[in-house]
């Protein structure tokens, strides 16, 4: 699923200021504090500073051994991926795929996020050698509380890269055991196929039990431009600010989906439905 | 609506609430004492935007909507000693029920509130004032001024859905505009299409376009 966008109505909004853009980059470069180093990385990630040597620096990051969880996680090496698919910068794309191979879930996780967020295609064979052996094979990592593999970001991934020949591989994984799984899976295959069956899976999450469920759906909806779940957006139980973020994503998927200067009455009808939410 | 101090109405409905044990229960126990639109159910409906519940809450300020005036005066002396979550919530019905008393608030968050979700609230609130019940056309004109000089501001909030909000305000006080206001018009027009070329976000464009189209 979707990764939360950072949350309006929780802590009041950061500041640019906390942090200034020369701190940042010298943070990101030394190697003295991993914390700073740590924080820089996303903070730089977060703002999108796009420049030659930011992005010189969290390639760097990426294959960082200092920095290590009690768990033997690569905490650095997720926050310098998670940033350059922040960055949009098509030349680390070699780097990420390189990370792939990392032993930290959450680092392949990240890098699996940010190459779908690149857009480069190149990227598919790869992703799609992750489900080899399918749904049977995606089981628990054992002694750990994830899959073997981060199935659900993969899964998006392919359907952002618009990897039609993968639509086979893909299906079966909507009727996986775990639920962001099949949400992962319906969200490509509606990308893929643009068939609705799979935009109404989406629907039907959002009257999900579990509103971390419910939530993703909302993004999920949004940012696959599925235009008949406008009205169940509107009427989910979930915070208004996260129904407008979710209405904006799918009005915006829209709009670039139907260029034009007439806006359409799709359109109008999403902005009626984020007019009431305010 | 009755005043009635005993509330033989709203006691049950209050018993219904509080053995509630559920987010989804709780929901249901507000939506009956909002659909009473009893006067007395005023405090009760403010303490429920305090639940952290937000079905609640949408029901709890539907309810204070519909009830207006009264819930006025209440929703204002609570606001300063509400948590920011909170405080959307009971600007929003403030906003709903669009009181003249309310602009110097509505003003006053939309500009600085720390927290987007009140600064959103606030602006929608300001352009859908209920102008008609301004006492005077004196007071009348002087807060559509006040109104379009807090929107035009507004418009370069740093979170889009806070300049959307200003946007439909702009939509909305365009269309209830006094014509001793009709030399602002052209700069509320001018705004919206600064917003349509030249806001980062094509939500942004395409909403300020709609309210150009609504208003021509």
């Amino acid at each position: 699923m979707t990764a939360l966008p950072v949350m309006s109505t929780n802590p009041p909004e950061i500041s640019t200021d906390s942090l200034s853009l020369e701190d940042a980059i010298a943070n990101l470069k030394q190697t003295e504090d991993p914390d700073l180093r740590y924080y820089a990385a996303w903070w730089l990630g977060r703002f999108r500073v796009n420049q030659p040597d930011v992005v010189d620096a969290l390639v760097v990051a990426l294959e960082d051994e200092s920095s290590r969880s009690p768990d033997g996680g690569y905490p650095l090496r997720r926050n310098a991926a998670r940033a350059l698919g922040k960055l949009g910068e098509p030349r680390v794309v070699p780097a990420l795929l390189a990370s792939l191979q990392c032993e930290d879930y959450y680092v392949r996780g990240a890098a699996v996020e940010s190459l779908g967020d690149l857009g480069d295609k190149v990227a598919i064979p790869r992703l799609l050698d992750f489900l080899d052996g399918g749904v049977e094979a995606a089981t628990m990592m054992p002694g750990k509380p994830h899959l073997r593999e981060p199935y659900d970001l993969i899964l998006e991934a392919l359907g952002s890269l618009g990897a039609t020949e993968a639509v086979d591989q893909i299906k079966p994984f909507a009727e996986h055991s775990v639920e962001k799984v099949q949400y992962a899976a319906a969200r490509a295959m509606y990308q893929l196929t643009g068939e609705s069956s799979y935009g109404d899976v989406l629907v039907r999450a959002l009257a999900a039990p579990d509103l971390q469920l419910r939530r993703a759906a909302l993004m999920d909806i949004g940012a696959v431009g599925y235009m008949p779940g406008a009205e169940a957006i509107a009427e989910t139980l979930a915070e208004n600010s996260l129904k407008l973020i979710a209405l904006k994503g799918l009005l915006e998927t829209h709009l670039q989906q139907s260029p034009g200067d007439v806006l359409s009455d799709e359109a109008i009808h999403a902005m009626d439905l984020m007019d009431d939410l305010l | 609506m009755t005043v009635s101090s005993g509330s033989p109405q709203l006691q049950p409905l209050l018993d219904k609430l509080h053995s509630a044990g559920t987010a989804e229960t709780v929901r249901f126990a507000v939506e009956d004492i909002a659909a009473a639109q009893l006067v007395e159910a005023v405090p009760i409906l403010i303490e429920v935007l305090g639940y952290n519940n937000p079905g609640a809450a949408v029901a709890a300020v539907d309810g204070l909507i519909t009830i207006g005036e009264p819930a006025v005066m209440p929703l204002m002396e609570l606001l300063d000693g509400f948590n920011y979550g909170a405080r959307a919530w009971a600007l929003r019905a403030l906003a709903g029920i669009g009181d003249p008393r309310g602009i110097d608030l509505l003003v006053k968050a939309a500009v600085e509130d720390f927290a987007l979700s009140v600064r959103r609230a606030a602006a929608r609130g300001v352009g859908k004032l209920h102008w008609q019940e301004f006492s005077g056309e004196g007071d009348r004109v002087a807060a559509q001024s006040k109104a379009l000089e807090t929107l035009i501001q507004v418009c370069d909030d740093p979170e889009w859905v806070v300049r959307y909000a200003a946007v439909t305000g702009l939509e909305a006080l365009g269309h209830a505009l006094e014509s001793q206001l009709a030399d602002e018009r052209p700069h509320l027009i001018a705004r919206l299409e600064t917003v349509v070329l030249g806001d980062e976000a094509p939500a942004l464009q395409a909403r300020a376009k709609l309210a150009l189209q609504r208003m021509a």
